[in-house]
């Protein structure tokens, strides 16, 4: 069929739109990864990433960002089962409840988590009402990992307890007809219908932590690098490299796009009726 | 020969909140039987099934299997499986894996479960269907498999809530005798729930006649239409003309300002009872044969014949007759002795009268099945 004038000239917006704001950035740091300060073609900034520490860099960011993604799904899978099973209202609160973190600025949440993790923060100050501690946690990177998990934890929640909420509960019913116990109705029908929400929810707090600078920055204060502070520092701060600082990101979206990819593969196979 | 009792119901009570739903219920299901609960929309047919199925506990009251209580065992160890009233299948399996469900929960061996699906699916008629996702399928379809998820178990008792509620009329008359054949093949006993009194009457061994949570009567299809427990039975199955009278003595009773011949005994002398007149049972003659005589009011053409209301001494009549009257005709009508069914007084009595709402009554009527088309 063909469209319309008018029918094209509605997306135009949108064609100009996706243009400038994410297709010319992409060319942009393709240009600057694959040219040197004076311009020209080189691949100096591909091959100056196998030198240095960049490979552990690399490493950890991706270890801390699992390590919070697991921590995030392990606290969000059974809350949003529960919050799904609850009434309606009481839902409703919940969910505003976790909602609401995410109205406040992540700077702010950050520098409060800083002010309750400090040597004389709130959780020490607490600890020495009772006769323990001091116990170092600022700038280490549990400090971190909490920081990751309670900016990001609303993401993992809410898609998979919007699947959740959207399975019908006769289905469970049905199950426990054709006789599945308790557990054998969570194996086969709870978490094949709910696997697409984790697979959001994951791709939504695996991608920010991986890439996030301010939280290592502000809880880990610079006694450890992860990949988003190292391309921070190439764009700001005194060595200033675009293209070195543009080689790391485009990398970095590599790694991101292969998790992703692993990541819907499994949620395929899982969805496809391949049952435990 | 005596079937053996699968399920029986033992005075089961069941509120929710302030409401009672379910008040003091007995019933059997025998083996390879149609057992149909009819009645109006809230009476509690699908509560009924939900305690036999175990997802509902009765408040008191006993739930045997085989002759075993079976109140505190979960739905999951009950040999009972339900054919739900909007299928409830898995949207994220096909229909061959919707099928084979209980069975891979059961852990059967492949070669199994490939075999039995593929039975199954004779049966419902779906053959070819396997690889098929659910949601492509249509309604009947849907019931079919459905129906073959929980016949693959081979549960001794099948519960089916409504389960043509959504079917148009033509995919529904074929289900219906679909499912009574399938109920044959399988000589597994049926529990059927369904608000529709033909369907009830064509397709059941038993009929279960439910209101507002207490049983009204419990009998085969033709004792229910032809001997009534009480003026809502009558009123609720079929058509009829229901009566204020007395019984003057065995055999006779007095209505409608004359006595008639019945066959009705083992009344008190001069008990008030009501009176059942089936419309087909009356016959219209010259006036001055007429037992009854009195003024056609209304004339309605139905196909098969015409329903005509009748005034009598202020009653209104329905009679169904193929002659054609004219409104405003004077007639007398005929009924045999054994057309007319004496019931004793119930809490029911006074609420039946007789045919002036007619058209009124006709009206909520289609109000109801809208409703029950919406939900
Ligand atoms: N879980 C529940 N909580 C509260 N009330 C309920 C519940 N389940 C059923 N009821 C009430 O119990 C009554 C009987 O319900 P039930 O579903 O058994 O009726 P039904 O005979 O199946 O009606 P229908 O023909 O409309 O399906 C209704 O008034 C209903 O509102
Ligand atoms: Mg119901």
């Amino acid at each position: 069929m063909k469209r319309g004038i008018l029918q094209r000239a509605a997306a135009a917006p949108h064609v100009v739109w996706s243009a400038l704001f994410i297709i010319a950035p992409l060319i942009f740091v393709l240009y600057y990864t694959f040219t040197g300060q004076d311009g020209s073609f080189s691949l100096d900034n591909i091959t100056r990433l196998g030198k240095g520490n960049y490979l552990m860099i690399f490493v950890n960011s991706l270890c801390m960002a699992l390590i919070a993604t697991v921590i995030c799904f392990v606290i969000a899978y059974p809350a949003a089962y529960i919050f799904s099973r609850m009434k309606k209202k009481s839902q409703k609160l919940c969910i505003l409840l976790i909602m609401l973190p995410l109205w406040m600025n992540f700077l702010i949440t950050t520098y409060s988590w800083m002010t309750i993790l400090e040597d004389t923060g709130v959780i020490n100050t607490l600890l020495g009402l009772v006769g323990l501690g001091p116990v170092h946690m600022i700038n280490t990177p549990g400090a971190v990992i909490t920081g990751m998990v309670f900016c990001f934890l609303p993401y993992m929640i809410l898609p998979i307890y919007s699947v959740m909420a959207g399975i019908d509960p006769k289905l469970l019913e049905a199950a426990a007809d054709l006789g599945c116990s308790p557990v054998q109705i969570f194996m086969k029908v709870v978490w094949p219908l709910s696997v697409g929400g984790v697979i959001s929810g994951v791709t939504m707090v695996f991608v920010p932590s991986v890439s996030t600078f301010y939280i290592s920055q502000k809880l880990g204060g610079g006694t450890f690098q992860l990949i988003g502070d190292t391309i921070e520092s190439y764009f700001t701060g005194t060595a200033v490299n675009y293209h070195f600082g543009a080689a790391l990101s485009l990398i970095l979206m590599v790694l991101i796009l292969i998790s992703m990819a692993v990541m819907n593969r499994f949620g395929d196979d899982e969805q496809g009726g391949a049952l435990i | 020969m005596e079937k053996n009792t699968v399920v029986r119901l033992s005075r089961i009570c069941k509120s929710f909140g302030s409401e009672n739903v379910l008040n003091n219920i007995d019933l059997e299901i025998k083996d390879d039987q149609f057992v149909t609960l009819l009645g109006p929309s809230g009476c509690g047919k699908t509560t009924t099934l939900r305690i036999i199925a175990g997802f509902e506990t009765p408040d008191s009251g006993e739930v045997y299997f085989d002759g075993k209580v079976i109140n505190d065992i979960p739905p999951y160890r009950r040999s009972v499986n339900t054919v739900f009233q909007k299928y409830a299948l898995f949207p994220n399996l096909n229909v061959y894996e919707n099928v084979a469900f209980g069975l891979r929960v059961k852990k059967a061996s492949d070669r199994e479960i490939s075999e039995k699906v593929r039975e199954m699916l004779r049966l419902v008629n779906l053959q070819g269907f396997e690889k098929r996702d659910v949601s492509t399928l249509s309604g009947g379809q849907q019931q079919r498999v459905a129906i073959a998820r929980a016949l693959i178990m081979q549960p001794r008792v099948l519960l089916l809530d409504e389960p043509l509620g959504a079917l148009d009329l033509k995919l529904r008359k074929d289900m219906q005798i679909e499912l009574k054949n399938i109920r044959k093949k399988t000589g597994i006993s049926f529990v059927y729930v369904t608000h529709d009194q033909e369907e009830a009457l064509s397709m059941s061994d038993t009929v279960v006649v439910m209101n507002d949570g207490v049983i009204q009567q419990i009998g085969a299809p033709i004792d229910i239409y032809n001997e009534p427990a009480n003026a809502y039975v009558a009123d609720f199955i079929g058509e009829s003309n229901i009566l204020d009278g007395v019984m003057e003595r065995d055999l006779q009773v007095r209505f409608a300002g004359r006595s008639f011949e019945c066959v009705d005994r083992g009344f008190m002398t001069d008990e008030p009872v009501d009176v059942v007149v089936r419309p087909e049972d009356v016959d219209v003659v010259a006036p001055e044969k007429g037992m009854l005589t009195g003024t056609v009011t209304e004339v309605t053409f139905m196909g098969v014949h015409y329903e005509v209301i009748v005034e009598i001494r202020g009653f209104k009549w329905m009679i169904q007759t193929t002659d054609y009257v004219s409104p405003g005709q004077f007639i007398g009508i005929f009924i045999e002795p054994d057309a007319i069914h004496v019931m004793k007084k119930s809490e029911y009595s006074d609420m039946f009268g007789d045919y002036s709402s007619y058209s009124n009554e006709l009206d909520q009527l289609s109000e109801n099945t809208e409703e029950e088309g919406r939900e």
